[in-house]
């Protein structure tokens, strides 16, 4: 099959000199989601397997890419959990968790759209031919796997949980006592917005209410679902700032612990 | 009251072959691109076809695509743009051709024979059930849909692979699925029929009918997800499996 008898030049569709007609410049998003999630992608890899700067120890901040940190190369403040995980280079410190999140964004309903449409043109923008000949979608392997998201959301959760535990603990000053420095508000609402993010899912909408057909009869979850579905609207939004903040957090804890910058305190 | 001379490349043809024609017709302030192609069959195209009704983006009927996108001719407002600015407008580019601006859309009234219909519980009686308004409300913003197919016309599943068409009832009617699947009194089981009969599969939710869809309809967040994570649910999570098999749910 050829693209010319197929898609919008296939007969008998109303045959048109071009493939498409926009006069817009809708090529720029797919440009600027290739470029922002390629900045996280080579970002976050850089820093996972860096395997140092992760951990400030008098503040006790942690940075989430190394969270929770179970190798036996953490450090021993860092490591909340035990350290088990074997020493090595291609082992990232927190290789029970990264693995799950990674999942949880790439079966996520709002990034498979972005890179559907930004890396595989599928289409790139709406009513501009995407290049390929056959297209199957969701209906196979690989791509069927997306159907398990809500399994990397279950997981997500127990993350964010790690997560907050680890923003609680980070109020500490070097003398053991309370403490509270710029790095705890960076740490903090860095937590609040990867739950914003997590709570926001459309997986997390269905299984607290967006299944039943009575809502009537579950007057709890369907509570629970308008609430979730107030913050899915803001899913994309969401996925895109804790981008940022996940880059922020971890670079303010890389700087700091390195040493290039002190952490402003307020107490402690 | 300004009027300027709007510069338009109008798509003229037939299944043999078309081209794009250019015209120069006169722009009024507060019009819409169907006025404008009114204005051009009154003028200077007196056999130029365009299917049209109420004027007003209710019925559905004028769907096309100005400079390429999907759109209402009778919501399309000049003011959106220049006055200096080229407007092309073609047929909606998904479904066969008939003349000029008319396309032959029949495959959405097949995709909606395919639909199941509604399916109350055999032994309900008429008044029997009350339905509360969160029951239903979810269904309502679905049941805006005018019908315009737009939302079919810019679905790349459809748009751009002819051969899926088999296969894959478009947007419109996954929403339509998702709708009843949704209702409380709906007895029919659909996740299945939406996997396999109606394409849901095919679906990669890059929310272009959402897009274009002029009743604002997030057909994507509000059905189709939905709809994929209940197909999820009964396809393809082992852990719901295990639990119909443990406590001999129903499928």
């Amino acid at each position: 099959m050829t693209a010319t008898d197929t898609g919008v030049h296939a007969p008998p569709r109303p045959r048109l000199p071009v493939p498409s007609l926009r006069t817009d410049r809708w090529w720029v998003p797919p440009l600027l989601t290739v470029v922002g999630l390629s900045i996280f992608v080579i970002y976050a890899t850089f820093r996972a397997f860096q395997q140092d700067y992760y951990w400030v120890g008098d503040y006790h901040y942690l940075t989430p890419f190394y969270s929770p940190c179970m190798s036996n190369g953490c450090l021993e403040g860092a490591a909340h959990f035990g350290r088990f995980l074997p020493d090595h280079p291609l082992i990232p410190y927190a290789a029970l968790s990264l693995p799950f999140l990674l999942l949880f964004r790439l079966t996520c309903y709002y990034y498979r759209k972005a890179y559907y449409r930004s890396f595989w043109l599928s289409p790139p923008a709406c009513a501009v031919p995407e290049p390929h000949t056959r297209y199957t979608g969701e209906t196979r392997l690989p791509l069927i796997l997306q159907n398990v998201h809500r399994y990397f959301f279950y997981a997500a959760v127990i993350i964010s949980v790690i997560n907050t535990y680890d923003a609680i603990l980070a109020f500490h000053s070097p003398d053991g006592g309370f403490g509270l420095g710029l790095g705890n508000i960076i740490l903090v609402t860095n937590v609040v917005l990867l739950w914003c993010y997590t709570l926001s899912c459309h997986s997390c909408r269905h299984v607290t209410g967006g299944r039943l057909k009575h809502f009537s009869k579950h007057p709890v979850r369907y509570w629970l679902w308008t609430k979730v579905s107030a913050l899915n609207t803001r899913h994309m939004e969401f996925a895109w700032i804790t981008i940022g903040t996940l880059i922020l957090t971890d670079l303010y804890v890389f700087l700091v612990a390195s040493g290039a910058i002190a952490d402003p305190r307020i107490i402690g | 009251m300004s009027s300027y001379q709007g510069q338009f490349r109008v798509w003229r043809g037939d299944s043999d072959g078309g081209s794009l024609e250019d015209f120069e017709v006169e722009v009024n302030e507060g019009e819409v691109v169907l006025d404008i192609i009114h204005r051009l069959q009154a003028t200077q195209t007196p056999d130029l076809a365009v299917r049209w009704n109420c004027k007003a983006g209710k019925c559905g009927s004028c769907s096309a695509e100005v400079n390429g996108r999907p759109r209402l001719l009778c919501m399309t407002r000049m003011s959106l743009f220049e006055k200096d600015e080229v407007i092309t407008v073609t047929p909606m580019r998904s479904f066969s051709i008939v003349r000029d601006l008319v396309t032959d859309v029949s495959y959405n009234y097949e995709k909606a024979r395919e639909v199941q219909a509604f399916t109350p519980p055999g032994k309900l009686q008429p008044g029997e059930y009350r339905m509360q308004q969160e029951d239903v409300q979810r269904s309502q913003e679905f049941r805006k849909c005018i019908e315009c197919f737009l939302c079919q016309d810019t679905c790349h599943v459809v748009r751009d692979h002819e051969e899926n068409k088999l296969a894959f009832s478009g947007p419109r009617f996954l929403m339509r699925i998702a709708e009843l699947e949704m209702h409380p009194l709906d007895a029919a089981d659909r996740r299945d029929t939406a996997q396999d009969d109606h394409g849901l599969g095919y679906c990669n939710i890059t929310k272009c009918c959402t897009e274009v869809c002029p009743e604002n309809i997030k057909i994507t967040d509000n059905a189709l997800i939905p709809m994929k994570e209940r197909v999820a649910g009964r396809r393809y999570d082992p852990v719901v499996w295990l639990g119909n098999k443990l406590f001999k749910r129903g499928k």
